[in-house]
């Protein structure tokens, strides 16, 4: 009797739990541009593959990754596919020159979802065309391989045609790049500003510290980086003054309470921490999404 | 002493903006350009409407109802005013769903009809613009489902305390978002039409 009931229990609970477990189908770890869940296609193929995605996007930026999943049921393919692009983030951020081929394959579907960036290279019309006449016509006779290297071609002639007319593309990735550098080069400036405080003066700048660290970062959570840093960098001025009463500490101070709640303190851990790793995870094996963004352009289409 | 007690109070205030405003504010502009986006992707639905009817209507000559449905619709889609200020005002905002709703329906009764036609389907104007609808559909599908999630992150937040004591205090009212478009529509078995073979039995 108490195991029936227990037994009933069980049941009741997995009654309970079990939508969850027909629900949808997760997105996968982005780890390669290639990933492949049906085993279709043989390492050979996925690292040949692999090596044309990685020349598009050293020429032209953008990134294209393929997927294929046996199935997005109970999702429709285009669900599933934006799923997939809000978590991979694929393509440059602020570029958005993401694209994905998605390849469910015993649903006999697939889809070319493209980013913002790319909409105007790749149209739908495009996109379907790329689907109808090159990629299905293989898939047609069992070609996996055969279709998804053929559309990854004609996908890369595509945005390859544009981007290399207007070279300045990839100069302006390797500025943001460079932009994006920035923030250690003043985090070092930084140390040395707050050294010369230390230097200048050996009274309190623990405490100054301390405060700038605590109330900058509760300024920024409150009103935001900018402001935040715009009243840090006031505050700081303003106790500098009159601490050491020197116009010269005045504006260091400030610069620096500014600088540091605009950046934020988990930024600058992020930094130091990349720093002290070696800062080496984009391109030696991993592979990971710029943060690109994406509306749901693109096209679907079935063999 | 008195620098101190002045540094103090001036944190106080400026974390009183903690209390939602800031939230509100920028949650409130997510929805702008959330719906900005939905207003853009019907326009871009709307513009390809033309072109459409009239690759159609050069192979689909029997099919004049239909046509004239999406005609209609696409009328009656200009003749509301796609503004942003439409989502402070939940009937014209009503209104506005329903019209697209109609526009939605026609076109999609515009492709199954299409389907009878292999000269048109083999039209490649008719493919593009076929696919170039296709894609905007999901279009519309995707930044109508970020309008209603950033509605609903603003409704949660003007009708949480302690925000909602904020939104009192400025006057801030939850917003509508999309309903699912046509209750009715899925709510009733779809019909399915043996018709013709029964006919030819």
């Amino acid at each position: 009797m108490r195991f029936s009931r227990l037994g009933a229990l069980c049941l009741a609970l997995a009654l309970w739990f079990a939508p969850a477990a027909w629900a949808e189908v997760p997105v996968p770890p982005l780890k390669a541009r290639v990933t492949d869940l049906t085993g279709t296609l043989s390492a050979a193929q996925r690292s040949s593959l692999e090596s044309d995605l990685q020349g598009l996007e050293a020429r032209s930026g953008s990134q294209l990754a393929v997927l294929l999943v046996p199935t997005t049921q109970p999702e429709a393919i285009e669900q599933y596919s934006l799923r997939v692009v809000e978590a991979w983030k694929l393509g440059q951020k602020g570029k958005d020159n993401g694209l994905l081929l998605l390849v469910a394959k015993n649903d006999r579907k697939l889809r070319i979802e493209v980013g913002y960036g790319l909409e105007g290279t790749i149209p739908d019309a495009i996109a379907k065309r790329v689907i109808d006449d090159t990629i299905t016509p293989h898939f047609k006779q069992g070609d996996y391989a055969g279709g998804i290297a053929a559309g990854v071609q004609r996908l890369a002639g595509v945005i390859e045609g544009r981007a290399e007319a207007g070279k300045t593309d990839t100069l302006a990735g390797e500025q943001s790049s460079a932009l994006s550098k920035n923030p250690i080069d003043a985090a070092a400036k930084n140390k040395t500003v707050g050294e010369r405080l230390i230097d200048n003066a050996g009274e309190s700048p623990a405490l100054l510290l301390i405060f700038l660290v605590v109330a900058g970062t509760a300024l920024r959570w409150f009103i935001g980086p900018l402001f935040g840093g715009l009243a840090m960098g006031g505050m700081m001025g303003a106790v500098a003054w009159l601490l050491y009463g020197a116009l010269e500490i005045t504006l260091v101070a400030g610069f620096v309470g500014f600088i540091f709640v605009l950046v934020g303190l988990a930024n600058w851990i992020g930094f130091a921490l990349s720093a002290s790793s070696g800062g080496g995870s984009g391109s030696s094996g991993g592979f990971s999404g710029g943060g690109g963004s994406f509306g749901g352009g693109g096209a679907s289409g079935s063999w | 002493m008195r620098y101190l007690l002045l540094l103090v109070s001036l944190i106080a205030t400026l974390s009183l903006s903690g209390c939602g405003y800031n939230a509100m504010q920028a949650q409130d502009e997510q929805i702008k350009a959330g719906w900005a986006e939905v207003l853009n992707q019907y326009q871009r639905r709307a513009d390809l409407v033309p072109n459409l009817v009239n690759v159609v209507k050069g192979y689909a000559t029997h099919e004049k109802d239909v046509l004239t449905q999406v005609t209609e619709a696409r009328a009656q889609v200009g003749s509301i005013k796609a503004t942003p200020e439409l989502i402070n005002d939940p009937a014209a905002f009503a209104k506005f769903q329903q019209a697209q709703a109609q526009m939605t329906s026609a076109l999609s009764r515009l492709l199954v009809v299409s389907e009878n036609y292999p000269n048109l389907k083999a039209d490649g104007a008719f493919r593009d613009l076929q696919a170039q609808l296709e894609g905007t559909e999901n279009r519309i599908t995707v930044a109508r489902n970020r309008y209603i999630k950033a509605v609903q992150e603003y409704n949660v937040t003007v009708r949480s305390f302690p925000s909602n004591l904020t939104a009192m205090a400025f006057g801030y009212q939850t917003k509508p978002s999309f309903e699912v478009q046509d209750e009715k529509a899925i709510s009733s078995a779809p019909k399915v039409d043996f018709n013709a073979p029964a006919a030819a039995k």
